[in-house]
């Protein structure tokens, strides 16, 4: 098992010098240039100092010197600094991180603890006019956009019934308050957000889960344990649900990439400060640092993720190993 | 005795009818005037802004998230007016001598930094030695760049000597001046200062948390007066619907608003009794601007033309549902150097076809399109992304031009393309934009023929010498009545020549909770006496320190 994850971390090293190549010169050779200092179109920056930024951002040097200059650093984890406000790239990603990290997990549990259960109900009643209104549901759920869910919700649930603030992470009095009273505080302010994040994403997994499930009550074993007289719990939950929960293990892994990913319009929405909008600024100033950088810890995070996935099928399903042959 | 006791009191009436009058009358008229009592302290402004800051140093900061902070941080030598006169900030007077090439500035001597530090003539001198250092990602060294030598003969003097007149020098010195004893030994680039800053402005620096807000408090040694209002917080929301939503929670204090908003969402009971509403002139106009080295736009005629077949307020109707005025020139409206005398031209589509019959664009062939010498008039104006106004303008303008027989195509470009590889290289037909309108009225680097290299801003290619000698001139002369001569001119030979097609001036709309006393509209706004703001004690909302 050792050597084997040994052999997939090191096949990690090529894939991403690919991908980094790849993104460098895709990035540079798109049309636009950054804009940092010009966004307003401003009459009073010259044209020599727009020479005199590329000069001092090293962008006047061929673009394979660029790229041998950006990898010499990034082997010292040296990021660079951001192009908008020459802060170190990663301090930037950093002070953004625990919130995203805080409510992708947060809706990612919402969501299983939703979508399992629902799923698996669904399946054991299928074709029931419960199973009918789960589907519709989901359904509506997941084509619903989201910034007008979260809209709807805020004018319902903060203007109407004053239960929780619109927008932002903290009261305007936050330092002021009791440990007890923060916590309640987050909470109020998150709670919104991480529910509308929830909401578009239980959809997929229910009606994956519904499938799975179904998929297993078919199966002979099923159909074995039910004959040996065994009780409908026990072939329900601990043959049936055991085995349509596999699939849902190559879910969770896929999904650590997606734990550290914002989405532009939801944050710009209830106005929190997350990943997503960092980078899609960066994209529309090309800050070429901050960019290579969401890059690299992309392509890393996907690449764990998809190791991560691979080993749990060893731990819960007995019919895969990774052992030498 | 008898008589005493009469003349006493004849002697007294005088004195008690003023006693009278301070006791019982004045409070009345004062009370009806709206200001009856004196400021009460406390209480926090929270103010929406749709971008955070970038940086808290001034001279880097080149959007206006950055700018609007820094105001409250910093001061400069020199700022407008409430009626956007130049008078003294920092400084308490200046002289101009030897006929315009040196400003001598007298600085204020009772001025601390945030850390009770003195600020005198060397944070100047340093500040002016950041602007000009080239290892500085200042975009402001341009006008100081035209320094010869900045002298400090004593602690409160700043004497600064031009290598030329410049009239616009005056008012570069409302650049905010920066603290020497923290940064001396800084790199002005990479410095956490950005981060941190220590100004001499109404509001010292608190926190700043990124894409959240950022919050100031009163600083109690300013030098006019510590404001009344406790503490200033920008919160940052991205989105205009989401700061509408909190508009309806009290949420926020002050914030803009669109024109939709404005007209249509804001007529509600709640508005009216917790909100004022205003709208101002925004120092901002749109322009449809001609590439004039195309063929089509060499002709003059050709571009009166199609300034007469433009309603421009019809756009301003549709766009801003009437909330802007026409432009007829690149000045603030109702300034000095602004031309009354240029009246737009009239929506008149028949004189339009006239004017390019005369140019000789004829519909030869009878298909609805105009042509000379067997090409269609047709064109494409490209504007940018994420700017509906712009596009919803150029919609309008593409429909009046078919009515004449003119077709426009209308191409829409992310902004760093559109800046880059249309704007820049000069690689359009027609282009949709805006400019911002600065209180100094200096537009050299717009409309001077010698302007028009890759990146400069005379994108247009707009060549005329009675425009360039009035541009030069203009920049010699301090005294805005002589000046102003010159830069009307400047504007009625725009007007006439129509490089650019100017469309409107929007107004800039807002919103602020009307708690909030001794707020005063003038031509600059509202911020200008942003200090003599405050709030009754029973009407507060927010506590320093509960």
């Amino acid at each position: 098992m050792s050597t084997y994850i040994i052999r997939r971390l090191l096949g990690i090293i090529p894939l991403l010098f690919g991908i980094t190549v790849v993104s460098f010169f895709i990035i540079r050779l798109a049309p636009g240039k950054p804009v940092a200092v010009e966004q307003s179109l401003n009459p009073r920056v010259s044209p020599e100092l727009r020479l005199r930024l590329e000069k001092q951002f090293g962008l006047d040097k061929p673009l394979h010197v660029q790229y041998l200059i950006w990898m010499k650093q990034i082997v010292r984890l040296d990021f660079g600094r951001s192009y908008i406000d020459s802060r170190p790239v990663m301090e930037k990603i950093a002070e953004r991180i625990p919130l995203t990290l805080g409510l992708n997990l947060a809706a990612l549990v919402l969501i299983f603890l939703i979508a399992v259960p629902l799923g698996v109900r669904s399946a054991i009643k299928a074709d029931s006019a419960f199973d009918h209104s789960v589907t519709f549901l989901s359904f509506l759920f997941f084509a619903a956009p989201t910034f007008w869910l979260a809209l709807l919700f805020m004018q319902f649930f903060s203007i109407q019934l004053g239960w929780f603030p619109i927008s932002g992470l903290t009261s305007l009095d936050f330092e002021y308050f009791s440990a007890w009273g923060k916590a309640g505080d987050s909470i109020r302010h998150l709670f919104l957000p991480v529910f509308v994040a929830a909401i578009g994403g239980f959809a997929g997994l229910t009606r994956y889960m519904r499938s799975n499930m179904i998929e297993a009550l078919r199966q002979p074993y099923i159909a074995t344990a039910r004959a040996k007289g065994l009780p409908e719990s026990a072939v329900l939950y601990s043959h049936a649900l055991r085995n349509a929960l596999l699939p849902v293990v190559t879910i969770l892994g896929l999904s650590i990439p997606g734990l550290l990913g914002g989405s532009v319009i939801f944050e710009s929405i209830f106005a929190l400060p997350g990943i997503g909008r960092l980078f899609y600024e960066a994209v529309m100033t090309r800050d070429y640092p901050l960019i290579m950088a969401e890059v690299v810890i992309t392509a890393v995070l996907t690449m764990l993720g998809n190791l991560i996935a691979d080993i749990s099928y060893a731990c819960v399903d007995p019919r895969i190993s990774y052992k030498e042959r | 005795m008898t008589n005493y006791f009469a003349y006493l009191n004849l002697k007294r009436l005088p004195a008690l009818l003023v006693v009278f009058l301070l006791a019982v009358i004045l409070p009345i008229v004062r009370a009806a005037w709206g200001f009856a009592q004196e400021p009460d302290r406390g209480d926090a402004i929270v103010s929406g802004s749709i971008a955070d800051a970038s940086t808290l140093i001034p001279i880097l900061a080149s959007d206006s998230a950055s700018s609007e902070v820094c105001g409250l941080l910093y001061n400069g030598l020199v700022k407008y007016d409430k009626d956007l006169q130049l008078v003294g900030d920092l400084a308490e007077s200046w002289e101009i001598q030897d006929e315009g090439l040196t400003i001598v500035f007298h600085l204020r001597r009772n001025v601390v930094w945030h850390d009770g530090r003195p600020f005198t003539a060397r944070d100047v001198e340093f500040t002016y030695q950041k602007l000009i250092d080239p290892q500085v990602r200042t975009p402001y060294g341009g006008d100081f760049e035209r320094v010869k030598a900045l002298e400090v003969p004593d602690e409160f003097t700043v004497r600064v000597t031009y290598k030329e007149a410049f009239a616009p020098a005056l008012s570069s010195w409302g650049m905010p001046i920066l603290p020497r004893h923290v940064l001396e030994k800084e790199d002005l680039n990479t410095t956490r200062f950005a981060r941190q800053p220590i100004g001499l402005g109404p509001y010292r620096f608190k926190s700043w948390k990124t894409q959240e807000k950022i919050e100031l408090i009163s600083n109690p040694a300013y030098f006019e007066h510590q404001p009344f209002i406790d503490r200033a917080i920008y919160r940052v929301i991205p989105d205009v619907s989401t700061i509408f939503l909190e508009l309806q929670t009290q949420g926020l204090d002050s914030a803009g608003l669109t024109p939709l908003q404005f007209t249509r969402q804001t007529d509600t009971a709640f508005f009216k009794t917790h909100y004022r509403k205003f709208r101002l002139p925004s120092f901002t106009y749109v322009y449809l601007g001609y590439n004039l080295d195309h063929p089509f736009f060499r002709d003059k005629k050709v571009r009166q033309a199609l300034n007469h077949a433009v309603d421009k307020d019809e756009i301003i109707r549709i766009v801003h549902l009437g909330l802007g005025t026409v432009c007829t020139g690149p000045f603030i409206p109702g300034s000095w150097a602004y031309n009354d005398r240029v009246k737009p031209a009239a929506f008149a589509p028949a004189l339009a076809r006239q004017l390019l019959a005369e140019a000789g664009w004829r519909d030869t062939d009878a298909d609805g399109w105009l042509d000379k010498e067997g090409k269609p008039f047709s064109f494409t104006v490209i504007t940018n992304q994420g700017n509906e106004e712009r596009i919803r303008s150029a919609e309008i303008i593409q429909r009046r031009l078919k009515e004449i027989g003119v077709e426009m195509k209308i191409k829409v470009l992310e902004w760093s393309v559109f800046i880059h590889q249309f704007v820049n290289k000069r690689k359009f037909e027609a282009v949709i934009l805006g400019w911002s309108l600065p209180r100094e009225p200096d537009n050299f680097d717009i409309w001077h023929s010698s302007k028009t290299r890759e990146g400069e801003f005379n994108f247009v290619g707009y060549s005329n010498p009675e425009v360039d000698t009035a541009l030069v001139e203009a920049r010699k002369i301090f005294d805005p009545e002589k000046r102003k001569i010159y830069y009307q001119r400047v504007h009625q030979l725009l007007y006439e020549d129509q490089p650019y097609m100017f469309l409107y001036v929007p107004d800039s709309l807002s919103v602020l909770h009307n708690r909030f006393r001794g707020v005063k509209p003038a031509p600059a706004g509202i911020g200008y006496n942003f200090i003599d703001w405050w709030v009754e004690k029973s009407r507060q909302r927010y506590r320093l320190t509960p």
